[in-house]
């Protein structure tokens, strides 16, 4: 085995612990806080069910974003779904056989990669030009963008212009899910698009990705509108009532 | 047209988003509370020698008991949808105004402190060290949001920058480092009972006043009871509406409406407050002690139900927290709301034909009406998602003939704070509230210009302070704003009224 699958083996193992753990544990830490008072954004459902529903609005139609900022939401949304699908089509190199739903969205997901990296470059455009889009942004809002445009690029790449060997490269991953890590082809290209993924993994839990997790714990969205009807009272609260 | 030291921004035909110009407010900063503003709410009285160190402690504490607290720190990826939203960005220039960059203020110290990439790349994520300058910015720019929460609206992850300027704001006062108009008035409320100080003996003298006029109006004795036992309803209302107008003839409305509707009422002198400024504050225990008081009153003169004034924050407090924060109401009658709002009650007498309205009375006015932005995105009225901006215009529409709506874009749920509430309607911050109000006149002017708008009602104490305050700047007249029940109040026509004389058209002012 050479010493270059060595270290990715050991790359995605680390990011992969590093993602699941660190997410895991800011998953914790928002749960475990409470919301003590009700505070939904409103009108809001009056129903779990409606919140649910306003939920999923939210999440795949962005709903709020798009009351507010169109050319956001535009480019947002695209880069989004765009990752969405893309996501999707990678599912094939975790399993064998893959399955059907997959195999159907392949030619869509390939497309979606050029979506993404458009959307991408909307946000980042936006980002430059809109003076004040440009004052809130620090130097990591930049790198983001380019980071996911980079992991996009060279997707996109391997796809279209040099492709690379991804027989070995499903082989590779599959290995890694079974603790039997075969050879990851040495291709450039591959090379950087893996490392810039690994380097996501990494960051998402100590970045702004986090809102990702963030907005099915965001109280303004996800409270039902029932103050009156039920005594919301969080733990910390309760000692109040003792005295 | 008020005299002003600063430059009073001139009406557009739409609200501009104006390029960003730095520090145009960072002058602006409220007076500090004194030891005796502080120590009665529980905080120090000044700023404490090891300040660095208990601000972190606060946060710390806040971001374990409030979750909206620690997922808005951590959610924003600044995608700049709320960067335009904020009236006082609107209306000042300031970047520092605009949610995100005021969110951020706080942000950067949370990320210096509190997460890794803070910690070790503090350049990259734009993390800062806690100084007396970035507290000194704090205590400046959380004290020109007025927590209306138009930018949550907008907010793909629903970050509400008033969760992040009322912990601000309590983190300021755990240190010593609060605000005096909001302090002061907490105190008033735990030693008197209301936000202006009014003892009971004044309270009782301004109803009799008022029964005495009303009595002379309408030739009815519509009463206004103070501290009376084993009646129906518990009013509490705003202090303001004993004492200015047009707050006051928002209370002869109320009082006009529980008359007729045969139902027997009081005002508390203990709970002569609707307002409830701990929650500007973002002070649980605060809040909490000011809401007891209702508890208590409401325990002690053995009423059935609660109903409150024309309040948008206290509404809030009411609606939202007051189950929470004093509940379980389970000694009041189960078959209404606790708590309900006048125009429920008011809506609900109407539908089932319990007023007798003169619409022409109000023919002398065209209406608009502003939405309040805590009534708005905060509460609700009736049983329905936004019975908070229907019942309302319900409700002027069946006492008025003429009434227009302001552009889509200014009312409802994207309506637009009126520049003065979150604890800022304090003539130290007058540069702020006339700036700040400006998005609001702009929707204003077009009505009057393009409707014929005389008149624009409010239902809260604040809106129509600040409005009676700042409108004038602005070349209109004070008395152009109106409560909903003083426009009610009009077109009663009582019960007998009638019988003594037929010039009931007339306004009673």
């Amino acid at each position: 085995m050479s010493f270059l699958t060595v270290v990715y083996a050991l790359l995605f193992y680390s990011a992969t612990a590093v993602l699941v753990i660190g997410v895991g544990r800011k998953i914790y830490i928002f749960a475990k806080a409470p919301a003590p008072l009700k505070i939904p954004t409103t009108p809001a459902p009056t129903t779990q069910t409606g919140v649910i529903m306003r939920m999923f609005r939210e999440v795949v139609f962005f709903e709020s974003l798009f009351k507010g900022a169109k050319w956001t939401w535009l480019f947002g949304w695209v880069f989004h779904m765009g990752l969405f699908l893309v996501l999707l089509r990678h599912v094939r190199y975790f399993q064998d056989p893959v399955w059907f739903p997959i195999e159907l969205i392949q030619p869509f997901g390939a497309y979606a990669g050029f979506a993404m990296v458009a959307g991408l470059a909307g946000l980042f455009g936006r980002r430059m030009l809109v003076d004040r889009v440009r004052y809130i942004s620090a130097p990591s809002d930049y790198l983001m963008l380019i980071l996911l445009m980079l992991i996009g690029l060279s997707g996109l790449m391997m796809t279209f212009v040099a492709h690379t060997d991804i027989v070995a490269v499903k082989k590779f991953f599959l290995g890694l899910m079974t603790l039997s890590i075969s050879e990851l082809p040495a291709d450039p290209v591959l090379l950087v698009h893996l490392a810039l993924v690994a380097l996501l993994m990494l960051i998402f839990p100590i970045s702004k990705l986090l809102h990702a997790p963030g907005i099915f714990f965001s109280p303004t969205r996800n409270q039902v509108d029932n103050p009156r009807e039920r005594r919301h009272l969080a733990e910390w609260a309760k000692r109040f009532e003792q005295q | 047209m008020a005299k002003a030291d600063f430059e009073v921004p001139e009406l557009q035909e739409y609200t501009e988003v104006p390029k960003y110009v730095e520090g145009t407010m960072a002058h602006s900063s409220p007076y500090v509370a004194k030891p005796d503003h502080q120590t009665p709410l529980g905080f120090p009285g000044a700023l404490v020698p090891d300040w660095e160190e208990k601000t972190l402690e606060a946060m710390g504490d806040l971001l374990g008991k409030y979750r909206s607290f620690q997922v808005y720190l951590d959610s924003c990826v600044k995608c700049g949808a709320c960067t335009d939203k904020c009236h006082y960005y609107l209306g000042t220039s300031d970047p520092k105004n605009m949610p995100v960059a005021r969110q951020d203020l706080l942000r950067k110290v949370y990320r210096r402190y509190f997460t890794f990439a803070g910690k070790f790349f503090p350049k990259l994520v734009g993390a800062v060290d806690l100084t007396r300058e970035v507290l000194d910015e704090w205590y400046s720019y959380f004290h020109q949001c007025s927590q209306c929460r138009r930018c949550s609206v907008f907010c793909p992850y629903g970050i509400d920058t008033a969760e992040i300027s009322m912990a601000a704001r309590e983190i300021l006062d755990r240190i010593g480092y609060g605000q005096k108009y909001c302090n002061e008035i907490i105190a008033k409320v735990h030693k008197i009972g209301n936000n202006l100080g009014l003892p009971g003996p004044a309270i009782q003298n301004i109803l009799d006043g008022l029964e005495e006029d009303v009595l002379d109006d309408t030739g009815v004795a519509v009463k206004f009871p103070l501290d009376v036992k084993g009646v129906d309803i518990l009013l509490v209302t705003p202090s303001a509406d004993f004492f200015a107008e047009p707050h006051i003839d928002g209370l002869i409305g109320y009082a006009k409406v529980f008359h007729e509707c045969g139902v027997s009422w009081t005002v508390s002198t203990k709970a002569s407050e609707a307002g409830n400024f701990g929650m500007f504050i973002g002070s649980y225990e605060n809040m909490r002690r000011v809401s007891m008081r209702i508890r208590e009153a409401a325990i002690e003169l053995g009423v059935k139900r609660i109903v409150f004034g024309e309040c948008g924050h206290a509404w809030r407090v009411a609606y939202a927290f007051l189950n929470t924060l004093a509940g379980p109401f389970d000694f009041l009658d189960p078959n209404y709301p606790v708590p309900q709002h006048i125009l429920e009650f008011t809506w609900d007498a109407i539908q089932q034909g319990k007023l007798n309205l003169d619409k022409s009375a109000n023919d002398d006015k065209v209406l608009t009406f502003h939405d309040s932005c805590n009534v708005a995105r905060a509460t609700r009225m009736g049983d329905k998602p936004g019975g908070q901006f229907e019942i309302p215009r319900n409700v002027i529409k069946a006492v008025c003939n003429n009434y227009v709506d302001m552009e889509a874009d200014t009312i409802k749920e994207r309506t637009f704070c009126c520049g003065g509430g979150g604890g800022l309607l304090t003539d130290d911050l007058m540069e702020l509230r006339v700036k700040g109000a400006i998005p609001r006149i702009n929707a204003l002017n077009n009505v009057v210009q393009e409707h014929g708008v005389t008149h624009m009602a409010a239902i809260c104490a604040i809106c129509k302070s600040q409005f009676t305050k700042v409108i004038p700047y602005y070349g209109f007249e004070m008395d152009q704003i109106v409560s909903v029940h003083q426009l009610v109040s009009n077109a009663i026509l009582l019960t007998g009224q009638g019988e003594q004389d037929d010039d009931d058209g007339e306004d009673d002012e």
